[in-house]
């Protein structure tokens, strides 16, 4: 696999060619990770009920999946395949080491949130996943951009299940009041709206993550397995 | 390229990569560790203005926000205009006026005052909240899985709890970790520590069945339901750390 993989790159692919275009929108919607393979399910449910705790998730694993995919490419070669799951494992244990020491240098109310989750990334299965199956056998680039895509599916999930339920949980986005203010009864509260509480408890969160399935599979039947 | 299969390979690489991973992380952390502290002694201060009942709702005006603590954008400054240089570090009965109060390791100098002889650091802090002083005194113990730490802030008189703030590194989320959240500290407003002139501390009691907190001056508050030992934690806190300062505020009250 991986020397048909590297004949194909001296052939000089342009950067953006149809095939590297595929890996990165892919798993946004065909083969996202979280609704078509059902990976990184738990901070799915854990993180989401704020949109900024989302968009921050997305973007560390974005900067963790990325950056580790390429590293792995580089050293795909030389990494004994006795301990290459240990090798995997400490290159993302230091990327997830270097993101937590990041936020709480320059976002440190963040990171008092983040905290367990941020280590959590470490046990992210979209991310041995991708290094085990990608990262090992393909080149830098094209493991870039496996990691961009993958981690933008993942957090396109994230952000779109963290809009719903900031919305309908706390009528807020992003900490803005966009539906009026509750105690005050303006906007939207003033025809006698009320937020939803369960919103913001996890199970919302599945049952969110079920109706994006459900959308999606009804709009692409060949997605539905037999 | 080497064969990659062999053991002496494999050993090499391996601590080869331990070495530069190790370095790097290494590197990183002295870089950013100001940064980290400088951030930590914000939210030092963000708690200790919380326990004096100065909120992001004191500044802000609105009532919602007296759950959460001052910017930490601001917390300096806020800092600066109620407690200032108003800070203290007292030795048994002895108070010596400071600004390096945030300088003594609470947890440290407990584990020093385990030495004979050992004349233990106290840091405290006293504010003045509408002409009123409050003194603000850091505690820190343990709790189930961790440590658990928290600021007291007593009373102009020395005896009555005038708000308190708890804050734990790994309690279970909805039981030991409840002590962060406002039914639990609230209780301890207007709790004396004294039983007439005995010092008593404040207990975190199962069978209080006071769930209003209506007797105040039974030293007693409401425990948390399946966080026994985080809530025992809290009490040895009290009974322990607060009781310290004992000496010195006997001076205080008797000037």
């Amino acid at each position: 696999m991986a020397e048909v993989a590297e004949k194909k790159e001296k052939q000089k692919e342009p950067l953006f060619s149809k095939k590297n275009k595929g890996l990165m929108t892919d798993p946004l919607f065909d083969n996202n990770p979280i609704t078509i393979q059902v990976l990184g399910i738990c901070s799915a449910l854990a993180i989401t009920a704020q949109l900024k705790a989302s968009i921050v998730m997305a973007l560390a694993v974005m900067f963790v999946l990325a950056m580790g995919n390429v590293v792995i490419s580089l050293m795909r070669n030389i990494i004994p395949s006795k301990i290459r799951i240990i090798v995997q494992l400490v290159i993302v244990a230091a990327l997830v080491i270097i993101v937590d020491l990041v936020l709480k240098a320059y976002a440190y109310e963040l990171s008092k949130q983040l905290s367990v989750f941020v280590g959590l990334i470490i046990t992210n299965c979209i991310i041995m996943g991708r290094f085990e199956a990608f990262a090992l056998g393909n080149g830098p680039w094209k493991s870039f951009l496996d990691g961009i895509g993958n981690a933008a599916g993942y957090g396109l999930i994230l952000i779109i299940v963290g809009f719903f339920r900031e919305l309908l949980g706390s009528g807020t986005l992003l900490g803005f009041k966009v539906l009026g203010d509750p105690i005050e009864k303006t906007g939207l509260y003033a025809l006698g709206y009320e937020n939803n509480g369960f919103m913001l408890l996890a199970p919302m969160a599945l049952i969110t993550v079920g109706i994006i399935i459900w959308i999606q599979r009804s709009r692409n039947q060949s997605l539905i397995e037999s | 390229m080497a064969n990659t299969e062999k053991n002496s390979y494999t050993l090499l690489f391996a601590i080869g990569m331990v070495v530069i991973v190790g370095s790097v992380l290494a590197g990183l952390f002295g870089s950013l560790n100001g940064q980290i502290k400088e951030n930590q002694k914000k939210e030092k201060k963000q708690n200790i203005l919380f326990a004096m009942g100065i909120t992001k709702a004191t500044i802000s005006g609105n009532a919602d926000d007296a759950g959460s603590p001052v910017d930490a954008i601001e917390a300096d400054a806020i800092f600066t205009k109620y407690v200032g240089d108003n800070q203290y570090i007292i030795e048994g009965a002895k108070a010596t006026k400071t600004n390096k109060a945030f300088a003594v390791n609470v947890k440290k100098e407990g584990q020093k005052a385990k030495e004979a002889g050992y004349v233990r650091k106290l840091p405290l802090y006293v504010g003045n909240v509408d002409g009123k002083k409050a003194y603000v005194v850091p505690l820190y113990g343990k709790g189930l899985w961790d440590a658990i730490w928290g600021y007291v802030a007593l009373e102009a008189d020395l005896k009555t709890v005038k708000g308190a703030f708890f804050d734990h590194k790994g309690e279970t989320p909805g039981l030991g970790a409840n002590i962060k959240e406002s039914f639990f500290y609230e209780d301890f407003k207007g709790e004396s520590i004294y039983n007439g002139a005995e010092y008593k501390g404040i207990t975190v009691a199962k069978g209080n069945n006071d769930p209003t907190n209506k007797r105040k001056g039974d030293n007693k508050v409401d425990a948390i339901a399946g966080a026994t030992i985080t809530g025992d934690g809290v009490t040895a806190m009290i009974k322990t750390d607060l009781k310290m300062y004992v000496p010195y505020f006997e001076t205080v009250k008797a000037n």
